[in-house]
Protein backbone atom coordinates (compact mmCIF):
# COMPACT_ATOMS: atom_id res chain seq x y z
CA UNK A 1 0.00 0.00 0.00
CA UNK A 2 1.40 3.26 -1.14
CA UNK A 3 0.70 4.85 2.22
CA UNK A 4 2.50 2.65 3.90
CA UNK A 5 5.33 1.65 2.11
CA UNK A 6 5.92 5.16 -0.77
CA UNK A 7 5.74 2.54 -3.58
CA UNK A 8 2.75 2.53 -5.76
CA UNK A 9 1.14 -0.94 -6.15
CA UNK A 10 0.31 -2.53 -9.58
CA UNK A 11 -3.45 -1.76 -9.00
CA UNK A 12 -2.35 2.10 -8.59
CA UNK A 13 0.12 1.57 -12.18
CA UNK A 14 -3.38 0.99 -13.80
CA UNK A 15 -4.62 3.80 -13.32
CA UNK A 16 -1.35 5.97 -15.36
CA UNK A 17 -0.31 3.31 -17.56
CA UNK A 18 -1.81 3.82 -21.63
CA UNK A 19 -2.94 0.55 -22.74
CA UNK A 20 -0.54 -1.98 -24.80
CA UNK A 21 -1.87 -0.59 -28.31
CA UNK A 22 -0.76 3.27 -27.30
CA UNK A 23 2.76 1.97 -25.49
CA UNK A 24 3.22 -0.04 -29.05
CA UNK A 25 3.02 3.28 -31.25
CA UNK A 26 5.67 4.94 -29.39
CA UNK A 27 6.74 7.53 -26.83
CA UNK A 28 4.61 8.51 -24.38
CA UNK A 29 4.20 9.71 -20.76
CA UNK A 30 3.45 8.50 -17.44
CA UNK A 31 2.60 10.43 -14.43
CA UNK A 32 3.03 8.55 -11.55
CA UNK A 33 0.97 11.00 -9.34
CA UNK A 34 -1.80 9.12 -7.20
CA UNK A 35 -2.32 11.67 -4.11
CA UNK A 36 -4.33 15.08 -4.29
CA UNK A 37 -2.17 18.03 -3.69
CA UNK A 38 -1.96 21.53 -4.42
CA UNK A 39 0.02 21.26 -7.57
CA UNK A 40 -0.92 22.24 -11.06
CA UNK A 41 2.78 23.23 -13.18
CA UNK A 42 2.53 19.69 -15.40
CA UNK A 43 -0.55 21.01 -16.50
CA UNK A 44 1.01 24.18 -17.97
CA UNK A 45 4.07 22.99 -19.29
CA UNK A 46 2.24 20.40 -21.70
CA UNK A 47 2.03 22.63 -25.14
CA UNK A 48 0.47 20.16 -27.03
CA UNK A 49 -2.80 19.91 -24.79
CA UNK A 50 -2.05 16.38 -23.65
CA UNK A 51 -1.75 16.96 -19.52
CA UNK A 52 -5.74 18.47 -19.49
CA UNK A 53 -5.70 21.44 -17.55
CA UNK A 54 -6.45 21.09 -14.28
CA UNK A 55 -10.23 22.53 -12.71
CA UNK A 56 -8.90 22.65 -9.07
CA UNK A 57 -5.29 22.85 -7.99
CA UNK A 58 -5.68 19.94 -6.41
CA UNK A 59 -6.65 17.55 -9.25
CA UNK A 60 -4.59 14.32 -10.31
CA UNK A 61 -2.98 15.14 -14.05
CA UNK A 62 -5.59 13.32 -16.66
CA UNK A 63 -3.76 12.91 -19.92
CA UNK A 64 -5.13 12.12 -23.02
CA UNK A 65 -2.67 9.72 -24.31
CA UNK A 66 -3.58 10.36 -27.94
CA UNK A 67 -2.56 13.78 -28.00
CA UNK A 68 0.80 13.01 -25.91
CA UNK A 69 4.20 13.03 -28.01
CA UNK A 70 6.48 11.76 -25.47
CA UNK A 71 8.91 15.31 -25.79
CA UNK A 72 9.06 14.86 -22.10
CA UNK A 73 8.67 18.57 -21.60
CA UNK A 74 6.15 17.73 -18.48
CA UNK A 75 9.10 15.27 -17.18
CA UNK A 76 11.57 18.56 -15.52
CA UNK A 77 8.26 20.46 -14.56
CA UNK A 78 7.23 18.01 -12.09
CA UNK A 79 8.22 19.09 -8.58
CA UNK A 80 7.90 15.31 -7.08
CA UNK A 81 9.97 14.24 -9.97
CA UNK A 82 7.18 11.56 -10.44
CA UNK A 83 7.08 11.79 -14.72
CA UNK A 84 8.33 9.45 -17.20
CA UNK A 85 8.39 8.96 -20.48
CA UNK A 86 8.42 5.44 -21.99
CA UNK A 87 9.30 4.80 -25.56
CA UNK A 88 8.62 0.84 -26.34
CA UNK A 89 9.54 0.91 -30.27
CA UNK A 90 12.47 2.31 -29.12
CA UNK A 91 14.30 -0.68 -30.79
CA UNK A 92 13.33 -4.35 -31.48
CA UNK A 93 14.79 -5.77 -28.02
CA UNK A 94 14.61 -2.74 -25.99
CA UNK A 95 12.62 0.62 -24.53
CA UNK A 96 13.81 3.98 -23.78
CA UNK A 97 12.98 5.41 -20.86
CA UNK A 98 13.59 9.25 -19.88
CA UNK A 99 13.82 10.00 -15.83
CA UNK A 100 14.23 13.15 -14.11
CA UNK A 101 17.57 13.62 -12.54
CA UNK A 102 18.92 15.80 -9.60
CA UNK A 103 22.18 13.78 -8.53
CA UNK A 104 25.57 14.20 -9.35
CA UNK A 105 27.74 13.53 -10.74
CA UNK A 106 25.84 13.34 -14.12
CA UNK A 107 25.91 10.23 -15.83
CA UNK A 108 27.77 10.06 -19.28
CA UNK A 109 26.57 9.30 -22.73
CA UNK A 110 27.03 5.61 -23.34
CA UNK A 111 27.88 4.59 -19.70
CA UNK A 112 26.42 1.65 -18.17
CA UNK A 113 24.52 2.12 -15.57
CA UNK A 114 22.65 0.25 -12.47
CA UNK A 115 18.57 0.41 -13.04
CA UNK A 116 16.46 0.10 -10.36
CA UNK A 117 12.49 -0.29 -9.56
CA UNK A 118 10.31 1.59 -7.22
CA UNK A 119 11.70 -0.33 -4.03
CA UNK A 120 15.06 0.90 -5.02
CA UNK A 121 16.32 -2.32 -5.59
CA UNK A 122 18.81 -3.09 -8.28
CA UNK A 123 17.30 -4.80 -10.93
CA UNK A 124 19.89 -4.74 -13.89
CA UNK A 125 22.01 -2.22 -15.96
CA UNK A 126 20.56 0.30 -18.32
CA UNK A 127 22.60 2.73 -21.17
CA UNK A 128 22.86 5.75 -20.89
CA UNK A 129 21.43 7.20 -24.11
CA UNK A 130 21.12 10.81 -23.35
CA UNK A 131 22.01 13.48 -21.18
CA UNK A 132 19.80 16.44 -21.31
CA UNK A 133 20.55 19.31 -19.22
CA UNK A 134 17.67 21.59 -18.29
CA UNK A 135 17.87 24.78 -16.31
CA UNK A 136 15.75 24.55 -13.52
CA UNK A 137 18.17 21.37 -12.80
CA UNK A 138 15.73 18.59 -13.07
CA UNK A 139 17.83 17.11 -15.55
CA UNK A 140 16.63 14.20 -17.69
CA UNK A 141 18.07 11.33 -18.36
CA UNK A 142 17.29 8.90 -21.78
CA UNK A 143 18.51 5.14 -20.62
CA UNK A 144 17.77 2.00 -22.99
CA UNK A 145 16.75 -1.31 -21.33
CA UNK A 146 14.99 -4.46 -22.13
CA UNK A 147 11.15 -4.41 -22.84
CA UNK A 148 10.26 -5.97 -20.72
CA UNK A 149 11.35 -3.73 -18.03
CA UNK A 150 10.35 -0.43 -19.18
CA UNK A 151 7.24 -0.58 -16.67
CA UNK A 152 10.06 -1.60 -13.87
CA UNK A 153 12.68 0.67 -13.97
CA UNK A 154 12.21 3.47 -12.48
CA UNK A 155 15.99 4.80 -11.37
CA UNK A 156 19.54 4.43 -11.93
CA UNK A 157 22.59 4.99 -9.97
CA UNK A 158 25.82 6.34 -11.43
CA UNK A 159 29.07 5.00 -10.33
CA UNK A 160 29.66 1.22 -8.90
CA UNK A 161 26.61 1.48 -6.42
CA UNK A 162 25.12 -1.63 -6.53
CA UNK A 163 21.91 -2.01 -3.78
CA UNK A 164 21.39 -5.48 -4.81
CA UNK B 1 12.97 56.03 20.74
CA UNK B 2 12.17 55.21 16.63
CA UNK B 3 8.58 54.63 15.54
CA UNK B 4 6.99 53.28 12.18
CA UNK B 5 4.10 52.08 10.78
CA UNK B 6 4.68 48.43 10.80
CA UNK B 7 6.54 46.11 12.37
CA UNK B 8 6.87 42.99 10.64
CA UNK B 9 8.41 40.44 13.45
CA UNK B 10 10.30 37.27 11.42
CA UNK B 11 11.97 37.63 7.39
CA UNK B 12 10.58 34.12 6.38
CA UNK B 13 8.17 33.68 3.86
CA UNK B 14 5.78 34.82 5.57
CA UNK B 15 6.83 37.82 7.09
CA UNK B 16 8.60 39.07 3.86
CA UNK B 17 5.86 38.90 1.61
CA UNK B 18 3.83 40.97 4.37
CA UNK B 19 6.46 43.29 4.31
CA UNK B 20 6.47 44.01 0.28
CA UNK B 21 2.84 43.94 0.10
CA UNK B 22 2.41 46.62 2.86
CA UNK B 23 5.38 48.78 1.21
CA UNK B 24 4.14 48.08 -2.02
CA UNK B 25 0.79 50.33 -0.67
CA UNK B 26 3.14 52.79 0.80
CA UNK B 27 3.44 51.67 4.15
CA UNK B 28 6.63 52.40 6.26
CA UNK B 29 7.47 48.93 7.03
CA UNK B 30 10.24 47.83 9.74
CA UNK B 31 11.27 44.05 8.90
CA UNK B 32 13.13 42.88 11.63
CA UNK B 33 14.66 39.04 11.71
CA UNK B 34 17.00 36.88 14.24
CA UNK B 35 18.86 35.78 11.10
CA UNK B 36 22.24 36.59 9.05
CA UNK B 37 20.29 36.67 6.30
CA UNK B 38 17.01 37.07 5.20
CA UNK B 39 14.98 34.12 4.05
CA UNK B 40 13.83 31.82 6.69
CA UNK B 41 13.57 28.27 6.35
CA UNK B 42 13.21 28.84 2.49
CA UNK B 43 17.03 29.22 2.36
CA UNK B 44 17.89 26.13 3.07
CA UNK B 45 15.01 24.39 0.33
CA UNK B 46 16.68 23.20 -2.46
CA UNK B 47 13.73 21.44 -3.92
CA UNK B 48 11.24 22.58 -6.53
CA UNK B 49 7.95 23.53 -4.38
CA UNK B 50 4.57 22.76 -5.10
CA UNK B 51 1.32 24.54 -4.96
CA UNK B 52 -0.26 27.17 -8.00
CA UNK B 53 1.52 27.93 -10.78
CA UNK B 54 0.43 31.55 -10.65
CA UNK B 55 2.22 31.50 -7.28
CA UNK B 56 5.84 29.75 -7.40
CA UNK B 57 4.88 26.29 -8.02
CA UNK B 58 7.92 24.20 -9.41
CA UNK B 59 10.75 26.66 -8.33
CA UNK B 60 13.02 25.83 -5.99
CA UNK B 61 12.94 27.46 -2.05
CA UNK B 62 16.08 29.02 -2.84
CA UNK B 63 15.26 30.94 -5.71
CA UNK B 64 11.89 31.74 -4.13
CA UNK B 65 13.97 33.70 -1.48
CA UNK B 66 16.16 35.33 -3.65
CA UNK B 67 13.26 36.86 -5.58
CA UNK B 68 11.17 37.84 -1.89
CA UNK B 69 14.94 38.92 -0.54
CA UNK B 70 15.76 41.28 -3.90
CA UNK B 71 11.75 42.72 -4.13
CA UNK B 72 11.83 43.68 -0.42
CA UNK B 73 15.57 45.73 -1.04
CA UNK B 74 13.70 47.43 -4.23
CA UNK B 75 11.38 49.17 -1.31
CA UNK B 76 12.83 52.07 0.25
CA UNK B 77 10.42 52.03 2.78
CA UNK B 78 11.11 48.66 4.20
CA UNK B 79 13.77 49.08 6.87
CA UNK B 80 15.87 45.62 7.45
CA UNK B 81 16.97 44.90 10.86
CA UNK B 82 18.46 41.76 10.60
CA UNK B 83 20.83 39.83 13.20
CA UNK B 84 18.06 40.60 16.00
CA UNK B 85 15.84 39.11 18.41
CA UNK B 86 12.94 41.08 19.31
CA UNK B 87 12.56 39.74 23.18
CA UNK B 88 9.33 41.56 24.11
CA UNK B 89 6.65 43.26 23.81
CA UNK B 90 5.45 45.81 26.54
CA UNK B 91 2.19 47.24 27.51
CA UNK B 92 2.53 50.49 25.68
CA UNK B 93 3.09 48.93 22.36
CA UNK B 94 7.34 49.22 22.59
CA UNK B 95 8.97 46.47 20.87
CA UNK B 96 12.74 45.57 22.25
CA UNK B 97 15.32 44.29 20.23
CA UNK B 98 18.24 42.78 20.73
CA UNK B 99 21.09 42.90 17.99
CA UNK B 100 24.62 41.76 17.43
CA UNK B 101 26.34 38.70 17.89
CA UNK B 102 26.92 39.13 21.36
CA UNK B 103 23.46 40.91 21.82
CA UNK B 104 25.11 44.05 22.84
CA UNK B 105 22.89 46.13 21.03
CA UNK B 106 19.20 47.49 22.15
CA UNK B 107 16.85 49.01 19.82
CA UNK B 108 13.42 50.37 21.57
CA UNK B 109 10.83 50.57 18.49
CA UNK B 110 6.87 51.49 18.88
CA UNK B 111 4.59 50.74 15.74
CA UNK B 112 1.20 51.29 15.13
CA UNK B 113 0.47 47.77 13.61
CA UNK B 114 2.90 44.36 14.39
CA UNK B 115 2.42 41.70 12.04
CA UNK B 116 3.83 38.63 14.09
CA UNK B 117 5.46 36.18 11.35
CA UNK B 118 8.17 34.46 14.04
CA UNK B 119 7.36 30.86 12.35
CA UNK B 120 7.97 27.72 14.57
CA UNK B 121 10.67 25.66 16.75
CA UNK B 122 10.98 21.92 16.05
CA UNK B 123 10.09 19.79 18.54
CA UNK B 124 12.00 17.09 20.49
CA UNK B 125 11.87 13.18 20.63
CA UNK B 126 12.51 11.52 24.09
CA UNK B 127 14.63 8.15 23.90
CA UNK B 128 17.61 6.82 25.65
CA UNK B 129 20.51 8.68 25.03
CA UNK B 130 18.98 11.20 23.01
CA UNK B 131 21.79 13.41 24.39
CA UNK B 132 24.73 12.17 22.60
CA UNK B 133 26.39 14.67 20.08
CA UNK B 134 25.22 13.21 16.72
CA UNK B 135 21.15 13.83 17.39
CA UNK B 136 19.98 16.75 15.37
CA UNK B 137 16.83 18.50 14.61
CA UNK B 138 16.37 18.21 10.92
CA UNK B 139 16.55 22.17 10.65
CA UNK B 140 19.90 21.92 11.71
CA UNK B 141 21.31 19.23 9.44
CA UNK B 142 19.64 21.52 6.08
CA UNK B 143 21.68 24.00 7.65
CA UNK B 144 24.89 22.55 7.89
CA UNK B 145 24.36 21.03 4.74
CA UNK B 146 22.54 23.33 2.44
CA UNK B 147 23.68 26.76 3.92
CA UNK B 148 27.63 25.93 5.33
CA UNK B 149 28.27 22.90 3.04
CA UNK B 150 29.60 20.94 6.43
CA UNK B 151 28.13 17.22 6.26
CA UNK B 152 26.65 16.33 9.56
CA UNK B 153 27.44 12.61 9.58
CA UNK B 154 27.91 9.76 6.91
CA UNK B 155 25.25 7.48 8.13
CA UNK B 156 21.90 8.84 8.23
CA UNK B 157 18.78 7.23 10.20
CA UNK B 158 15.69 10.00 9.95
CA UNK B 159 13.11 9.95 12.33
CA UNK B 160 9.81 11.00 10.70
CA UNK B 161 7.87 10.13 7.51
CA UNK B 162 6.53 14.09 7.06
CA UNK B 163 7.73 16.19 4.29
CA UNK B 164 10.34 17.18 6.17
CA UNK B 165 12.05 14.47 6.97
CA UNK B 166 11.25 12.84 3.32
CA UNK B 167 12.45 16.32 1.99
CA UNK B 168 15.78 16.49 3.86
CA UNK B 169 16.37 12.74 3.55
CA UNK B 170 16.38 13.20 -0.53
CA UNK B 171 18.22 16.21 0.02
CA UNK B 172 20.87 14.35 2.29
CA UNK B 173 21.06 11.47 -1.05
CA UNK B 174 21.91 14.42 -3.04
CA UNK B 175 24.74 15.20 -0.66
CA UNK B 176 26.41 12.06 -1.02
CA UNK B 177 25.30 11.24 2.54
CA UNK B 178 23.96 7.29 3.24
CA UNK B 179 20.20 7.64 4.35
CA UNK B 180 19.80 3.87 6.24
CA UNK B 181 15.88 4.42 6.89
CA UNK B 182 13.41 6.45 7.78
CA UNK B 183 10.82 5.50 10.47
CA UNK B 184 7.49 6.55 11.10
CA UNK B 185 5.15 6.13 14.11
CA UNK B 186 2.51 7.13 12.69
CA UNK B 187 0.69 3.85 10.86
CA UNK B 188 1.14 5.87 7.26
CA UNK B 189 3.63 8.15 5.57
CA UNK B 190 2.54 12.29 6.35
CA UNK B 191 4.41 14.07 4.06
CA UNK B 192 3.68 13.84 0.09
CA UNK B 193 4.07 10.52 -1.49
CA UNK B 194 6.09 11.32 -4.20
CA UNK B 195 8.83 12.69 -1.96
CA UNK B 196 8.11 9.07 -0.71
CA UNK B 197 8.55 7.53 -4.17
CA UNK B 198 11.69 9.29 -4.80
CA UNK B 199 13.21 8.34 -1.72
CA UNK B 200 12.22 4.54 -1.89
CA UNK B 201 13.28 4.29 -5.64
CA UNK B 202 17.06 5.64 -4.18
CA UNK B 203 16.97 2.95 -1.78
CA UNK B 204 15.89 4.16 1.28
CA UNK B 205 13.34 1.79 3.17
CA UNK B 206 10.20 3.84 5.18
CA UNK B 207 9.57 1.73 8.48
CA UNK B 208 5.92 3.50 9.28
CA UNK B 209 4.34 1.95 12.50
CA UNK B 210 7.99 2.27 13.83
CA UNK B 211 10.11 4.68 15.98
CA UNK B 212 13.45 5.31 17.23
CA UNK B 213 14.30 3.22 20.97
CA UNK B 214 17.12 3.28 22.11
CA UNK B 215 20.75 5.42 20.89
CA UNK B 216 24.12 3.57 21.59
CA UNK B 217 27.37 5.31 21.75
CA UNK B 218 30.54 6.33 23.65
CA UNK B 219 30.96 9.96 22.33
CA UNK B 220 29.17 10.41 19.85
CA UNK B 221 26.14 8.27 18.13
CA UNK B 222 27.45 4.81 17.04
CA UNK B 223 24.20 2.61 16.88
CA UNK B 224 20.22 2.83 16.60
CA UNK B 225 17.21 0.66 17.53
CA UNK B 226 14.38 1.67 16.26
CA UNK B 227 11.42 -0.83 17.50
CA UNK B 228 7.64 -1.50 15.84
CA UNK B 229 4.81 0.15 17.42
CA UNK B 230 1.32 -1.05 18.09
CA UNK B 231 -1.96 0.60 17.73
CA UNK B 232 -1.34 2.59 21.08
CA UNK B 233 1.78 3.26 19.74
CA UNK B 234 3.25 1.13 22.59
CA UNK B 235 6.86 -1.01 21.49
CA UNK B 236 6.24 -4.39 20.75
CA UNK B 237 9.28 -6.32 21.94
CA UNK B 238 10.99 -8.55 19.92
CA UNK B 239 10.56 -6.53 16.36
CA UNK B 240 14.05 -4.23 17.42
CA UNK B 241 16.02 -3.59 14.46
CA UNK B 242 19.56 -2.04 14.65
CA UNK B 243 21.29 0.22 12.27
CA UNK B 244 24.66 1.17 12.32
CA UNK B 245 24.64 5.21 12.37
CA UNK B 246 26.48 7.78 13.68
CA UNK B 247 23.86 10.45 12.82
CA UNK B 248 20.17 10.51 14.16
CA UNK B 249 18.07 13.45 12.01
CA UNK B 250 14.86 14.19 14.05
CA UNK B 251 11.78 15.64 12.20
CA UNK B 252 8.90 15.10 14.38
CA UNK B 253 6.83 18.03 14.00
CA UNK B 254 7.05 21.89 14.66
CA UNK B 255 5.49 24.27 17.17
CA UNK B 256 4.36 27.59 16.20
CA UNK B 257 6.77 30.03 18.35
CA UNK B 258 4.49 32.39 19.61
CA UNK B 259 5.96 33.76 22.96
CA UNK B 260 5.17 37.19 21.51
CA UNK B 261 1.89 36.31 21.45
CA UNK B 262 1.34 35.23 24.57
CA UNK B 263 3.57 38.37 25.77
CA UNK B 264 0.83 41.31 23.85
CA UNK B 265 -2.01 39.27 25.31
CA UNK B 266 -3.47 38.10 22.46
CA UNK B 267 -6.41 35.61 22.85
CA UNK B 268 -4.31 31.92 22.63
CA UNK B 269 -5.90 28.42 22.36
CA UNK B 270 -4.03 25.40 22.43
CA UNK B 271 -5.07 23.80 18.86
CA UNK B 272 -3.65 19.99 18.30
CA UNK B 273 -4.39 20.14 14.43
CA UNK B 274 -2.21 23.60 13.98
CA UNK B 275 0.95 22.15 16.47
CA UNK B 276 0.46 23.92 19.79
CA UNK B 277 -1.00 27.31 21.17
CA UNK B 278 -1.89 29.84 18.51
CA UNK B 279 -3.74 33.22 19.09
CA UNK B 280 -6.73 33.73 17.95
CA UNK B 281 -7.17 35.42 14.39
CA UNK B 282 -10.26 36.77 12.05
CA UNK B 283 -10.20 36.14 7.92
CA UNK B 284 -7.71 38.82 7.44
CA UNK B 285 -5.17 37.38 9.83
CA UNK B 286 -5.82 39.93 12.65
CA UNK B 287 -5.81 38.64 16.08
CA UNK B 288 -7.94 39.36 19.01
CA UNK B 289 -5.48 42.56 19.50
CA UNK B 290 -6.43 45.69 16.52
CA UNK B 291 -2.98 46.47 16.41
CA UNK B 292 -1.45 42.87 15.71
CA UNK B 293 -1.85 40.40 12.53
CA UNK B 294 0.40 36.77 12.12
CA UNK B 295 0.60 34.80 9.28
CA UNK B 296 2.71 31.88 8.41
CA UNK B 297 3.82 29.15 11.04
CA UNK B 298 3.14 30.60 14.13
CA UNK B 299 -0.23 30.99 13.04
CA UNK B 300 -0.49 27.30 12.53
CA UNK B 301 1.78 24.58 10.90
CA UNK B 302 1.42 24.54 7.51
CA UNK B 303 4.00 25.18 4.70
CA UNK B 304 5.70 28.16 2.74
CA UNK B 305 3.07 28.73 -0.41
CA UNK B 306 0.17 29.31 2.40
CA UNK B 307 2.51 30.89 4.47
CA UNK B 308 3.59 33.17 1.68
CA UNK B 309 -0.68 34.05 1.14
CA UNK B 310 -1.04 34.58 4.59
CA UNK B 311 1.44 37.21 4.88
CA UNK B 312 -0.34 38.75 1.82
CA UNK B 313 -3.71 38.97 3.33
CA UNK B 314 -2.01 39.94 6.43
CA UNK B 315 0.42 42.82 4.82
CA UNK B 316 -2.35 44.31 2.71
CA UNK B 317 -4.96 44.09 5.67
CA UNK B 318 -2.43 45.73 8.09
CA UNK B 319 -1.83 48.55 5.57
CA UNK B 320 -5.25 49.44 4.72
CA UNK B 321 -6.04 49.58 8.36
CA UNK B 322 -3.14 52.25 8.81
CA UNK B 323 -4.97 54.09 6.27
CA UNK B 324 -2.63 53.45 3.32
CA UNK B 325 -5.14 53.23 -0.10
CA UNK B 326 -5.67 50.27 -2.05
CA UNK B 327 -7.83 50.77 -4.54
CA UNK B 328 -9.55 47.44 -5.27
CA UNK B 329 -8.61 46.35 -1.50
CA UNK B 330 -11.81 44.24 -1.68
CA UNK B 331 -11.08 42.54 -4.79
CA UNK B 332 -7.42 41.86 -3.77
CA UNK B 333 -8.18 40.54 -0.01
CA UNK B 334 -10.84 38.46 -1.72
CA UNK B 335 -8.85 36.75 -4.07
CA UNK B 336 -6.14 35.97 -1.47
CA UNK B 337 -8.56 34.12 0.12
CA UNK B 338 -9.67 32.39 -2.31
CA UNK B 339 -6.40 31.48 -3.77
CA UNK B 340 -5.30 30.44 0.14
CA UNK B 341 -8.82 28.36 0.38
CA UNK B 342 -8.10 26.25 -3.55
CA UNK B 343 -4.41 25.45 -2.05
CA UNK B 344 -5.92 23.94 1.47
CA UNK B 345 -8.71 22.36 -1.04
CA UNK B 346 -7.03 18.49 -0.30
CA UNK B 347 -7.36 15.63 1.40
CA UNK B 348 -4.19 16.19 3.19
CA UNK B 349 -4.99 19.64 4.48
CA UNK B 350 -8.18 18.33 6.18
CA UNK B 351 -6.42 18.70 9.64
CA UNK B 352 -5.20 21.84 8.96
CA UNK B 353 -8.48 22.63 8.28
CA UNK B 354 -10.13 21.66 10.96
CA UNK B 355 -7.56 23.14 13.23
CA UNK B 356 -8.28 27.18 11.08
CA UNK B 357 -12.01 26.95 12.11
CA UNK B 358 -11.56 26.36 15.91
CA UNK B 359 -8.94 29.39 16.18
CA UNK B 360 -11.10 31.49 13.55
CA UNK B 361 -12.43 34.52 15.22
CA UNK B 362 -15.51 35.46 13.16
CA UNK B 363 -16.60 39.57 12.56
CA UNK B 364 -19.73 39.20 10.56
CA UNK B 365 -19.57 38.99 7.17
CA UNK B 366 -17.05 40.97 5.29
Amino acid sequence: MLEKTGIPTEDDLKEVIPNKMRLAKGPVVIIECFQKIPCDPCAFSCKLGAIKPFKDINDLPQVNFDKCTGCGICISSCPGLAIFVIDENYSEKEALIKLPYEMLPLPQKGEEVYASDRAGKTVGKAKVIKVLKIKNKTNIISISVPKNMAMKIRSIRVGDKDNG
Amino acid sequence: MKKTDLVVIGGGPAGLSAAIYAASLGAKVTLIDDGLELGGQLIKQTHKFFGSERQFAGIRGIEIAKKLIQDSIKYKDIELITNATVTGYYEDGVLTIIQGVNGSILIKLKAEKIIVATGASENMLPFINNDLPGVYGAGAVQTLMNLYGVVPGNNVLMVGAGNIGLIVSYQLLQAGIQVEAIVEALPTIGGYLVHAAKIRRLGVPIYTSHSLKEVYGNDWVERAVICELNEEFKFISGTEKEFEVDTICLAVGLSPLSDLLWQAGCQMKYITELGGYVALRDENMKSSLENIYLAGDVAGIEEASSAMLEGQIAGLNAAVSLGYKCDNFIKLNKSLKEELKELRDNPLSEKVKIGIEKALIKRGVD
